[in-house]
């Protein structure tokens, strides 16, 4: 599997996630400047966590045009998996990619802690290590990641089944108690109309060996070589 | 030309910063604040001539990049430079 990491300035989870593609692949991953044009062959493309372009404008919307950005986008439509991880996500959605925009916190604060999500899918390439309904616990790290999208597209995707994570109890109930930051629908996470494109706040490449307290984050990884292999 | 551009939250969008700026202004004794929304002002300086051609270009700013279409309006005018 040859996966690469989009690094753009400001980004500052390239390097945790280049650590937890490298145990989980056997290989270390390329690492892709913002500027460059060109992408190498990849079966996985990700989108770290950070600060691209210092937030100016919107969080992720300069790094959605970057040089490499367009070549990024024609692969995910051609089917190439993405993950875009916090920062990433919010590229994602300035990038169309997936649908929705990522707000301000409704505390207004910088959030870090680590939160419990339920898995809502599992057919993914990226969740396959996961059980139905299972419950995670995984950090979370910003100030914008309150999800927003109009009703009628926060229905089609409960249509569609492309909630990947929600905000819960230890038992897995989705409660307002549990949800960090306001977003609709305690949504975590969610994929493209494929399964392929994933956009998600929390930060698995941050807990992926048990020196770091915990290991949820790192079946995602595991999931993905299985199935990229 | 220059234009003087203005993005704000669609109605229904929550505006957490407003509310936290209404709040301060009911602090400092502004007791008749009834509702903050924050946004943005952007001047841009073009060197289109024709103002119908820079409405245009103007408005494709806002669609690709200036405005988050999914939660802000954009309003503009445009001046002689």
């Amino acid at each position: 599997m040859k996966a690469s990491i989009i690094v753009f300035p400001g980004s500052n989870c390239d390097r945790d996630a280049a650590v937890a593609l490298r145990s989980a692949m056997g290989a270390a991953p390329d690492m892709v400047w913002h500027g460059d044009s060109e992408l190498p062959d990849s079966d996985l493309i990700l989108l770290p966590g950070g600060f691209s372009y210092g937030d100016y404008l919107r969080s992720g919307a300069m790094a959605a045009h970057s040089p490499i950005m367009r070549e990024v986008v024609r692969r995910a439509k051609a089917g190439t998996p993405v993950l875009g991880i916090c920062n990433g996500f919010q590229v994602l959605t300035e990038a169309g990619l997936l649908p929705g925009v990522l707000m301000r916190n409704a505390t207004l604060r910088f959030i870090c802690k680590d939160v419990l999500l339920k898995v809502e899918r599992t057919d993914t390439p990226f969740a396959r290590h996961y059980t139905p309904a299972q419950v995670v616990r995984i950090p979370i790290a910003h100030k914008d990641g309150c999800y927003f999208a109009d009703p009628a597209t926060l229905h089609l995707l409960e249509n569609e089944n492309r909630i990947a994570f929600r905000y819960c109890e230890e038992d897995g109930t989705v409660t307002d108690a549990a949800n960090p930051n306001g977003s609709s629908d305690n949504i975590a996470g969610i994929y493209n109309e494929t399964g392929t494109v994933l956009g998600m706040m929390p930060h698995p490449e941050r807990l992926i060996d048990p020196v770091q307290s915990g290991t949820d984050g790192a079946k995602m990884f595991s999931s993905l070589v299985e199935t990229l292999h | 030309m220059k234009a003087r551009i203005t993005i704000t939250l669609k109605s229904g969008v929550l505006d957490p910063q407003g509310k936290a700026i209404q709040g301060a202004l009911h602090a400092l004794g502004f007791d008749g604040v009834e509702g903050v929304r924050q946004g943005k002002f952007i001047e841009v300086e073009v060197a289109e001539t024709d103002p119908e051609k820079a409405r245009a270009e103007i408005e494709r700013m806002c669609e690709q990049l200036l405005a988050n279409t999914i939660i802000e309006n954009y309003a503009y005018e445009l001046e002689a430079a």
